[in-house]
């Protein structure tokens, strides 16, 4: 069988969950207006705010991860895993987290008070950057830190031993490669966005187009003006994702035998500097979510406990399909895979749960179809993140045993797993545990069809501030991001053992 | 293997609820959890109600209720829907999928409410909750002058987010937009729903936030604080009113009849005061919990007409979005 048949399967599934579940919505219309004068200002807001924050992002990333991928110290895997961490909060506990350090009364303006300058001001468009910026910094140094490691050892020892600049020869042919698949990600991201750009935006001038979504859907029930707005998103996600496939330059450099990287090269206080500048500004926020949470804990009605067990169930189950389906979609070649691998980042969450509850709906009860369909959600959601990994990987492993394979006659199955899985390791551990981790962490569908008793661990969370427990929804909060660390810690770690 | 066991055990309990007499109750999610009013008035009811089974469903807040209710249309399981918002009662008429509830009961409301399909359960004050130490300003102007910090929420994805604007729009008229420039100096942020906004509340980012007057009862009878008050307006403050409402295709009328009478009686009503932290709309026999007597009373309750809510509702949005996009 061919490596790259599961992939078109994989990529009509992609293309029904996004594109069919916006038609349906659509289907189901029974009148639909036209885009107002608002929406064309909330479209405006939501690229501005997106490209900015994708831009500021991947710029401060480069630094953050060549002082990474240079410097060996006792504890980088760990800073490492924990960096990681705020991209897979969810959204609410994150931006509590952010206001407790830059808020009004946090610690910054504490510190400026005392200095007698007037506390800091949060809200407003430079919040939401400020907040964008704190998600995604960790996901675009990771992808460009995998970029670094990709690079094999023995460039770096001939071009010290040469003296050759390594910046120009080495390190900025693979920041062409990754860099416009970074900034595509964080962008897609960035314009779904929806709670940071409400609370931190400070009114309606932060108005996003995922708002006005909600808005038409639940507040007004015009499945077409829902279904119109949708659209604008992968229209937008059509046209980015073209420009940054249009500028990617691929990096066929060949290989290397793995070995573990040594350089010469850099200056050790720089990136000292950058690396504490990017662990203060991440980790602050978190250890204040875990200050807030671990008073609390107590607090916490025994429901919690059973809706993490379902959480981690899901997340499990979420991340072996997300995976199996990145994995189809990374031997593909051709523009229907790429595309189905980055679709589902400017699908609106919203829409594709209404869309496969009216697809649903006719053959399944709501409730009972709840947990299978928000793992299959959180699986797609996870895929774009998947692929991005896992595609430049399978290339490189392509590029550099392809003729070897070739020659020995390893096709199908057998090619798979004896040249391409033991290269795919570390990709595949990063990928699962970012796949884990964000279907902990999200809301997903489940509102939408939840039934009696099927909460997930964020469902219960949000129902106990929604209810005037926010002690004990500190608590469970504590515990999500926990469970979500620790699962994105055992699979990046799993992928990691084969190295020293 | 998990779920495919959840799919098999949801599919039997399907089934098999089938047969029984269930009551399938959509509701929003603060009704269902173990603190919340549902578990105590499930008890109440299926004591009395002879071998029947309630089952609540939670489906998001009042907005997405009745969005889910729409997308499932006659084919729905719902027999009834609890906990729509009075300001969200004429699109609900407008679908046509509820039917008269058949209950007569003298209610302890601030306004008239006659309706023949939409019976209110609980109702409160819109208002500010601050903490005591907090000056309060009279009204809005007063407000709008002084240098007070508040949360509000964003009345296009929120219940109470609404029933501010139509509370500025109806005590204000033509002055409303002025009175949101005003305040545009004095609102820190808008959030999407109840919870974050009043989450910012307690972490003491803002002075005060849009909630309710029963809110404080929350804090004193819950966690012993007795710091926390809310704000009468000379204006009068809005009313929520939360309604429940027959499902029309039900397959369980006279359940469904015997439990919107239930609903107006004590077994209902003196579970609501501290599970839901509203005022129940028909006084139970004992009175109201220990603690309710400390609350704000506000000297007018406003409530716009259903009809007249839904069409005010585009034009006070606009209002208030113009005002604060400036």
């Amino acid at each position: 069988m061919s490596l790259s048949r599961p992939g078109g399967a994989v990529a009509g599934l992609m293309l029904l969950l996004t594109l069919g579940t916006l038609g349906a919505v659509a289907w189901r219309a029974e009148y639909a207006s036209g885009l107002a004068r608002a929406d064309w200002a909330a479209i405006r807001f939501t690229v501005w705010q997106a490209v900015l924050s994708a831009v500021l992002s991947v710029g401060l990333a480069i630094p953050v991860a060549r002082a990474l991928a240079r410097r060996a110290f006792r504890g980088r895997s760990l800073l490492v895993t924990l960096l990681g961490a705020p991209f897979i909060l969810p959204v609410v506990v994150a931006v509590m987290g952010l206001l407790t350090v830059f808020g009004r009364r946090g610690v910054v303006s504490e510190g400026l008070g005392t200095l007698g300058l007037p506390p800091l001001d949060i809200y407003g468009p430079w919040g939401v950057v400020l907040a964008h910026v704190f998600f995604n910094l960790p996901l675009a140094t990771r992808m460009l830190l995998q970029g670094w490691l990709a690079i094999p050892a023995e460039r770096f020892r001939l071009a010290a031993a040469l003296g050759a600049p390594v910046g120009r020869l080495l390190e900025r042919p693979m920041l062409r490669s990754v860099v416009p698949g970074a900034l595509l990600v964080i962008f897609l991201i960035c314009l779904t966005s929806f709670a940071v750009a409400l609370i931190l935006g400070g009114g309606p001038r932060a108005t996003t187009v995922e708002l006005a979504i909600y808005q038409s859907l639940r507040f007004d029930f015009d499945l077409g003006r829902t279904a119109l707005l949708a659209l604008c998103q992968f229209a937008l996600c059509a046209a980015a994702a073209a420009l940054a496939f249009g500028v990617t330059v691929p990096d066929g450099m060949g290989g290397g035998l793995d070995r573990v990287v040594m350089r010469w090269d850099g200056s050790r206080w720089l990136d000292a500097l950058w690396i504490g500048a990017a662990t203060l500004f991440l980790m602050a926020p978190l250890l204040a979510i875990a200050w807030r949470g671990i008073g609390s804990w107590p607090d916490m009605p025994p429901t919690v406990w059973a809706a993490a067990g379902r959480s981690v169930a899901v997340a499990l189950i979420s991340a072996a399909l997300a995976m199996a389906f990145a994995l189809a979609l990374a031997l593909r070649p051709g523009p229907l895979a790429t595309l189905a691998g980055v679709l589902p980042l400017a699908a609106s969450p919203l829409v594709v749960g209404t869309g496969l509850f009216v697809l649903v709906y006719p053959f399944v009860p709501p409730g009972a179809a709840a947990l299978p369909v928000t793992a299959l959600v959180n699986a797609m959601l996870a895929v774009p993140f998947g692929v991005r990994v896992l595609a430049p990987a399978v290339a490189q492993a392509e590029a550099v045993h392809g003729r070897l394979a070739d020659a020995l006659g390893l096709s199908g199955w057998r090619r798979l797993r004896v040249v391409l899985l033991p290269r795919l390791r570390r990709p595949l551990g990063f990928a699962a545990g970012l796949a884990a981790a964000i279907s902990m962490g999200d809301l997903g569908v489940i509102a939408l069809f939840a039934g009696p008793g099927e909460a997930t661990l964020p469902l219960e969370m949000y129902r106990l501030m929604g209810s005037y427990r926010t002690e004990a929804a500190a608590g469970a909060a504590l515990l999500l991001v926990s469970l979500s660390l620790a699962l994105f810690w055992v699979f990046d770690r799993g992928g990691r053992v084969a190295e020293v | 293997m998990k779920t495919t066991a959840t799919i098999a055990g949801l599919l039997f309990a399907t089934a098999s609820a089938a047969g029984a007499q269930t009551l399938t109750i959509y509701t929003y999610d603060s009704f269902v959890p173990d603190w919340g009013p549902g578990p105590a008035i499930e008890e109440a009811f299926e004591a009395q109600c002879d071998g029947c089974d309630v089952e609540f469903v939670a489906a998001g807040d009042g907005a997405a209720l009745l969005s889910r209710l729409r997308l499932e249309g006659e084919r729905t399981e719902a027999d009834i829907v609890l906990g729509l918002d009075s300001n969200l009662v004429a699109a609900a008429r407008e679908t046509d999928l509820f039917a008269p509830h058949g209950v007569e009961a003298e209610f302890d409301l601030p306004v008239e409410w006659n309706d023949d399909v939409f019976l209110p359960f609980d109702w409160s004050y819109f208002a500010f909750v601050a903490g005591e130490e907090t000056e309060a300003p009279a009204n809005f102007r007063e407000l709008a002058e002084s240098d007070l910090s508040i949360a509000i929420q964003d009345p296009r994805s929120s219940t109470p987010g609404l029933g501010l604007v139509l509370w500025v729009q109806e005590a204000y008229g033509d002055e409303a937009a002025e009175i949101w420039e005003g305040l545009a100096d004095n609102i820190v942020t808008v959030t999407p729903g109840w919870s974050e906004a009043y989450d910012l509340f307690t972490e003491g980012e803002v002075d005060a936030v849009l909630s309710y007057t029963t809110s404080p009862a929350y804090h004193l009878i819950g966690e012993d604080d007795p710091t926390k008050t809310s704000w009468a307006f000379d204006e009068g403050n809005y009313l929520q009113v939360e309604v429940a409402a027959v499902v029309e295709s039900t397959d369980q009328p006279e359940l469904a009849r015997d439990f919107m009478e239930f609903v107006t009686t004590s077994g209902f009503q003196s579970v609501i005061p501290t599970t839901n932290w509203m005022y129940p709309s028909v006084t139970p026999e004992e009175g109201l919990p220990e603690g309710f007597e400390t609350l704000t009373q506000p000297e007018g309750g406003l409530l716009l007409p259903p009809q007249e809510a839904a069409d005010m509702r585009d034009e006070a949005i606009a209002t208030w979005r113009d005002a604060l996009s400036q």
